[in-house]
């Protein structure tokens, strides 16, 4: 890492977080080299900035300015308080998998007692001690994103879970990213989900802070095949501390009559960007990626999806909805390929947003790239303001300013929310919604 | 002491004026109507007794049950049992009727110091209400008026001021929109609802929903006062000679 560029006094070397964390990342050999070809690729490329049409609207030169240095292990004492924040977190009836600080954590995490035909092990374990087609599997991710080259190279930890073909899990799995860091760093985590033919699984996803934890950073990603005739529901929460920085990609391949059900609610960190690439991969295969964000203050929240309809016959359907209060910046980008073989194509998209500031804003970017000619395909963007009218119709039945809004708001996230098939993961994503309009006052 | 008293009411919109000078008073157990042409600012005075947005009042002001309504939020208003049923209601996508409901007299109950209603409690009253104005439990599992049809619409206003028991109804335009048999329903559930402790003022371009619920008093407004006042044969005048005799008045 020779790279000689000049510096500010404050500015850190790119390449410094690489050198000095190196021995503590898994994997010798192939995954030495393969990480440092993607840091080689993340720093040709440095942080994505506005240039990048992909980064158009985040540019993480200005949001976010550097790369923090890797996290320390998680010791005693933070254990302890990231087990205080987990309780408050805490989600009946799953399996919990915990990562402290970009680490798992044996201890706060539930690994006994698996249920026929799953698996589970660290992303460090697989690394480290071979077992080749999981690490091929982990290796898939596209480099040419500079985050997720960033991601190959520093992945430190994470969970790898097989799900055997036939295996039906009745108890969804809970993987809690909690950063613990009083002093800034980040952490970078890599996921692995292998779900088998004819198999099901539920995975949460959950981003939190332990008390104190402020400007760290997550770097996250997560890799998801879903095999033959088999189904995934997904639910994702960002409740990241408001100073913190998420920065998250997900890679989803779909066998043939499979079915993909993802939500996400972003209310958390102060930037975060969401980059899910779903790719159908066999034929009569459905997805439905859906999303809320809800922001206040000067939170900044992206979301960047690709779906890939690359064969016939698959169904897609988006509904993403945006709250914006104060200076909040909320982006959604939708791309939408449909490949020249992907004839009955069925895709529809529909973002909205909700401005409940002259200075909120919203950056709603659907796009549609439609290469056959036998296909069903739509999107639909607006923005606008709370009606007026249906506010004074609630004011006159006696609700405040603020709870006639909070209802309207409820209403106007409701229709992404209630496409959770799961009850117990749509009431988690409605409290989710509801903590941050009871915050909001 | 009058359940409401407006006294010379100047108000405009976008500085102009629709009200010029408008004076009411309405005491307890009465029914008002008030009549008039299109734009003789008849839903003017309902909107600014509600407390709708919009609306400049430049002189004047409204008294209820002796305090001053026009420093009171629309919710403040509704919590003291001012309710206005409303010409056009709004249809509310997502909003279940029931939550709605449920949340509307919870807040009110809650400005007035008084406990939240028990659930049990709720849907029992609910169900009799919805059920003497022919509204069907299906309805009031959809989201607030929406798909309703016009009838409906109106029965779900009359629903809430049943349920809400407020002391002050303003009806306004109630009428339109509906057919005879529509509108004999709204009015058996305005008439169920009168009593001495509750006053009505009755907006209305027709004198036909008067012969349903018929008034104590009649007002006939025209360009933004209220020109001549007396009892219901004032309506049946009205309906004889038409509105133009008042129009030349103003």
């Amino acid at each position: 890492m020779n790279v000689a560029l000049a510096k500010t006094g404050t500015e850190r070397a790119p390449s410094d977080i690489f050198a000095v964390a190196r021995d503590r990342l898994p994997g010798a050999g192939r995954i030495a080299e393969a990480r440092r070809q993607a840091f080689e690729a993340y720093e040709r490329a440095g942080l994505p900035h506005r240039r990048i049409e992909e980064w158009k609207y985040t540019d993480l030169r200005v949001l976010m300015r550097e790369v923090l240095p890797l996290a320390p292990e998680p010791d005693a004492a933070v254990l302890k308080r990231a087990a205080a924040a987990l309780k408050l977190h805490a989600i009946a009836g799953v399996r919990r998998l915990v990562l402290v600080d970009g680490v798992f954590a044996p201890k706060l995490s539930e690994t006994a007692d698996l249920e026929q035909g799953l698996g589970i092990r660290t992303l460090r374990d697989v690394l480290e001690a071979g077992d080749s087609a999981h690490q091929a599997q982990l290796l898939t991710p596209d480099n040419s994103d500079a985050m997720v080259a960033l991601n190959s190279a520093m992945m430190t930890d994470g969970v790898v879970i097989e799900v055997a073909d036939n295996a039906v899990l009745t108890k969804p799995l809970h993987i809690v990213h909690i950063a613990s860091g009083a002093t800034p760093f980040a952490m970078f985590t890599r996921s692995l989900l292998k779900i088998g033919r004819a198999a099901s699984a539920t995975l949460v996803e959950s981003y939190i802070a332990a008390n104190g934890a402020k400007a760290y950073q997550v770097h996250d990603s997560l890799v998801v095949s879903i095999g033959d005739g088999a189904r995934l529901d997904h639910v994702r929460l960002v409740e990241d501390d408001r100073d913190a920085f998420n920065i998250s990609s997900a890679m989803v391949a779909l066998g043939e009559k499979a079915h993909f059900s993802t939500f996400g609610l972003t209310s958390g960190s102060n930037l975060s960007r969401y980059q899910p690439v779903i790719t159908f991969a066999g034929e009569d295969s459905r997805v439905e990626a859906n999303g809320v964000n809800l922001l206040n203050g000067r939170q900044h929240a992206d979301t960047t999806l690709l779906l890939d309809h690359a064969v016939p016959n698959c169904a897609s359907r988006e509904i993403f909805r945006a709250v914006i209060d104060d200076r909040g910046h909320s982006v959604f980008q939708g791309r939408i390929i449909v490949r020249p073989q992907a004839q009955k194509t069925d895709a529809k998209m529909m973002t909205r947003a909700l401005l409940l500031s002259d200075e909120a804003e919203a950056d709603n970017k659907p796009e549609l790239e439609i290469f056959a000619d036998d296909v069903t395909c739509g999107h639909g963007a607006t923005a606008g303001a709370l009606d007026e009218s249906l506010l004074f119709y609630l004011r006159a039945r006696g609700l405040s300013e603020k709870e006639a809004q909070a209802l309207l708001i409820q209403a106007f996230v409701g229709e992404a929310i209630e496409s959770i098939a799961n009850d117990g993961l749509r009431e988690l994503a409605i409290s989710a919604a509801e903590r941050w309009l009871a915050v909001r006052g | 002491m009058p359940l409401l008293e407006v006294k010379n009411l100047q108000v405009s919109v976008d500085d102009r004026e629709i009200l010029h000078g408008l004076s009411l008073i309405v005491n307890k157990g009465e029914v008002h109507a008030i009549m008039g042409p299109n734009g003789s600012g008849k839903s003017t005075l309902s909107h600014v007794i509600a407390g709708k947005p919009g609306y400049e009042v430049t002189s004047g002001e409204i008294l209820f049950q002796g305090e001053d309504l026009l420093a009171m939020s629309p919710d403040e208003r509704s919590a003291r049992g001012v309710f206005l049923a409303f010409q056009y209601p709004v249809e509310i996508p997502g909003v279940a009727t029931m939550t709605f409901l449920r949340t509307a007299l919870n807040a009110q109950r809650k400005a007035r110091g008084e406990s939240e209603f028990s659930t049990p409690d709720f849907l029992k009253k609910v169900r009799e209400v919805a059920k003497s104005l022919n509204i069907p439990q299906e309805m009031l599992r959809r989201g607030v008026n929406v798909g309703f049809s016009g009838g409906e619409k109106k029965r779900n206003e009359i629903l809430q001021m049943a349920l809400f028991e407020p002391s002050l109804c303003i009806l306004d335009e109630m009428d339109s929109g509906l057919d005879i048999d529509a509108l004999r329903i709204a009015a058996d559930g305005v008439n169920a609802l009168r009593s001495p402790d509750r006053a009505m003022v009755v907006i209305t371009h027709y004198q036909r929903l008067l012969n349903y619920i018929v008034p104590d008093f009649v007002h006939v407004m025209s360009r933004g006062r209220v020109v001549k006042s007396g009892d219901k044969e004032l309506a049946l005048e009205l309906e004889a000679s038409g509105y133009t005799q008042f129009e030349d008045a103003a």
